[in-house]
């Protein structure tokens, strides 16, 4: 099962290895980490997705918060959060097949970032779904190189969430 | 103008740390001068991984952290297994680490070792110091962290430049203000309520009291606890203490090297309650037995450690003597039904079994329990790891001492060390360590320490010439193929070791011998060593 994540850590040196060393020593499997820091620059965020039943999860929130330099740790219920991946994806190009790949760029809403001679570079934050989505369109045209930065996550305003 | 080093002595000071053990190395000089001009004694150990142990000794003895120090490098890693087994066993250790100069770092220079990043996975916090200026938050940090909440390990690793830089005035922290570490410490009401609920419908209730207990100082009210209510109490090894050994209403030891009545009532009950202990797998191996028949209240000040190894009907995350406080004052009249108290009674002699003995040999199940008939009530009982911490956990007659010993961890050669800070922590009181020729051997240079010293530790070694508990393990488990687990061919005489250091000592080959001397020894107010040969086919229950 998917489960997403946040911790608010101090931003100090040293955290973001305290976190992913208990990933692996408590042997949770991550999906992806991406971190950055907030409002106050103090502090950092970190966005995890993990793979685990409810026994697992759990377990994970409650490590977590017992690492000191870690302030909070909010687990995110399905359908209460936004969350975006930001993917850079080079696809090999040529004259006779770019303006397909404009088409399939326009289609997903991906911007197009870098055009060469032999290859096109497209820029899209997206869901992970729909990052596959693309990533599977391109892969006729054949892909060079693929860059993505992890799931951000943020939970949704009250107005528009009932709890 | 104040150095680093010194701030790092006063620091020490504030925080009423009188004695500290360690081993010195170039990275940790400065801190080492300055603590010349301190009132801080400082117990030179004879590896630094004893140090450690030592301060858990200390640590456990007092109810406050123990402080250890070494250099940078192979002096750091050498404080590795000790913190390990400080972390796993939840004891209050600052560390203190040298480390080479700041700007060197990621070098790999000479006795360069990344201890802070070593040290992860063992340490409750760490930090690695960048600035002088800090020093005064970090120590006040660390005590903290160490020593409230679940306790565990801090490490402080401080570069030598920062030791020697200094800033213009040194000043100690009134409060520490961390925003991710705020240990709740009063259990919730409303799961006390229902705890208390379910206490009053049981049938069959029990008790399992771990380390947590001695820990947070709740020993008398659960005592007083079981007395109100009649709930039998059996305790893990880290909780042996929690109880007198002889009250009725201690079962002993459970787990898989425990007494059969204890487990016997963990089987039958159908409600466990679960203070301040973690059951790891050798306390209960198989915790969806014990699920399916009864329910679980868990009490632990460290959430994490609720549902963790087992499925809790009712947590409660809090300090244990706050939680226990409050169950004595809400849970009423109640008692056990006598069927319960009478069955759990029966059990206790069906049980009981009296060890057979070797002739030319000691007993040294027998041996143990008379010996905790001569140690004066408060005496403390340290014992290492094998067959001989087993002996003793399940044949010591704990009073009103402590039995100290390494539960979580099980690091061979913890005992002598740990007695080494025992007795610093307590002068008064008889610290006698009981150990194996095996564990003997890993620890057996703080008989150097002791000797320095001057101190009084009476040294029992179980001699049978094998790693007993490996030995047995190998007899059950491996078809009797013994490998590696024998010492005889070159076990030394310890009787000639014990006199290099101006030990006195004697060697016992019974029951009868090995009570006379213990009897003998217990008169001497300096230190003995007492060798029991015990035949190697002695099981360890």
């Amino acid at each position: 099962m998917k489960h997403t994540l946040y911790i608010l850590v101090e931003n100090h040196a040293g955290v973001l290895s305290k976190i992913s060393g208990l990933f692996s020593r408590r042997g949770f499997n991550i999906d992806s980490l991406a971190v950055g820091i907030t409002s106050d620059p103090k502090i950092s965020r970190i966005t995890i997705v993990a793979q685990g039943d409810e026994y697992v999860t759990e377990q994970l929130e409650k490590q977590l918060n017992k690492v000191i330099p870690v302030i909070k740790v909010k687990s995110l219920d399905e359908g209460t959060f936004i969350s975006r991946e930001l993917l850079l994806v080079k696809v090999h190009c040529n004259a006779s097949n770019r303006t397909e790949l404009m088409k399939v760029a326009e289609l997903m809403n991906a911007r197009i970032v870098d055009v060469a001679v032999n290859s096109i570079t497209l820029e899209y934050a997206e869901t992970v779904e729909k990052l596959e989505t693309l990533i599977n369109l391109l892969k006729p045209y054949g892909i060079r190189e693929i860059v993505r930065t992890g799931t951000v996550a943020i939970e949704k305003g009250t107005a528009l969430n009932s709890k | 103008m104040i150095s680093g080093a010194q701030i790092m002595v006063k620091c020490l000071e504030k925080e009423n740390v009188s004695i500290i053990f360690g081993y010195p190395g170039a990275a940790i000089c400065p801190f080492y001068d300055a603590l010349i001009d301190s009132s801080v004694k400082h117990i030179l150990v004879r590896q630094e991984q004893n140090s450690v142990h030592a301060a858990s000794g200390y640590a456990r003895s007092i109810g406050k952290p123990g402080v250890c120090v070494a250099t940078s490098g192979p002096g750091a890693t050498n404080l590795i297994t000790g913190i390990a087994t400080a972390y796993t066993d939840s004891i209050p250790i600052v560390a203190i680490t040298g480390q080479v100069r700041s700007d060197l770092l990621g070098r790999d220079v000479f006795q360069e070792a990344d201890i802070t990043g070593a040290c992860e996975p063992f340490v409750k916090h760490s930090y690695l110091v960048n600035d002088t200026a800090d020093l005064p938050r970090i120590f006040k940090e660390a005590f903290h962290i160490a020593s409230t909440g679940r306790p565990g390990p801090v490490l402080i690793d401080v570069p030598i430049d920062i030791q020697d830089n200094t800033i213009d005035e040194f000043e100690y922290p009134q409060n520490v203000n961390i925003p991710g570490y705020k240990p709740n410490t009063k259990g919730h009401t409303v799961q006390i309520k229902r705890a208390i609920d379910l206490i009053q419908t049981s049938s069959r209730p029990v008790i399992c009291a771990g380390g947590g207990v001695l820990t947070s100082g709740t020993k008398l009210k659960l005592v007083e606890f079981a007395n109100k209510t009649g709930i039998p109490v059996v305790s893990t090894m880290m909780g042996i203490g929690v109880m007198p050994s002889d009250h009725d209403l201690y079962l002993g030891m459970l787990g898989t090297h425990g007494k059969g009545v204890a487990n016997r009532a963990m089987h039958e009950a159908d409600l466990i309650i679960v203070c301040g202990a973690r059951l790891g797998d050798r306390a209960v191996a198989a915790p969806d037995q014990i699920t399916k028949t009864s329910k679980i209240i868990h009490i632990d000040i460290d959430p994490a450690e609720i549902g963790k190894n087992i499925k809790t009907t009712i947590p409660i995350v809090g300090d244990m003597k706050n939680v226990m406080n409050h169950l004595l004052d809400s849970i009423g009249d109640y008692h056990v039904p006598a069927l319960w108290a009478d069955t759990v009674e029966r059990w206790k002699t069906d049980l009981f079994r009296t060890p057979p003995k070797f002739e030319g040999f000691v007993e040294p199940r027998a041996f143990v329990a008379k010996l905790s008939e001569m140690l004066p009530s408060k005496a403390i009982l340290v014992a290492d790891v094998g067959q001989n911490q087993i002996w003793c956990a399940n044949n010591f007659r704990i009073k009103e001492g402590r039995f100290l010993t390494t539960g979580g961890m099980g690091t061979m050669g913890y005992s002598v060390p740990a007695a080494v800070g025992a007795k610093f922590a307590r002068p008064d009181r008889e610290v006698v360590v009981v150990c194996g020729d095996g564990s003997f051997q890993m620890g057996m240079n703080e008989l150097g320490t002791m000797a320095q010293n001057h101190l009084n530790i009476k040294i029992i070694i179980m001699r049978n010439d094998r790693l007993g508990m490996v030995r047995e393990l190998q007899k059950k488990n491996y078809h009797e193929h013994y490998t590696a687990t024998f010492l005889d061919e070159n076990t030394p005489d310890f009787m000639k070791i014990a006199d290099a250091y101006n030990i006195p000592s004697a060697k016992a080959y019974s029951n009868e011998e090995a009570e006379r001397i213990a009897a003998e020894m217990l008169q001497k107010d300096s230190s003995f060593l007492l060798v029991c040969y015990v035949n190697p086919d002695t099981p360890s229950i």
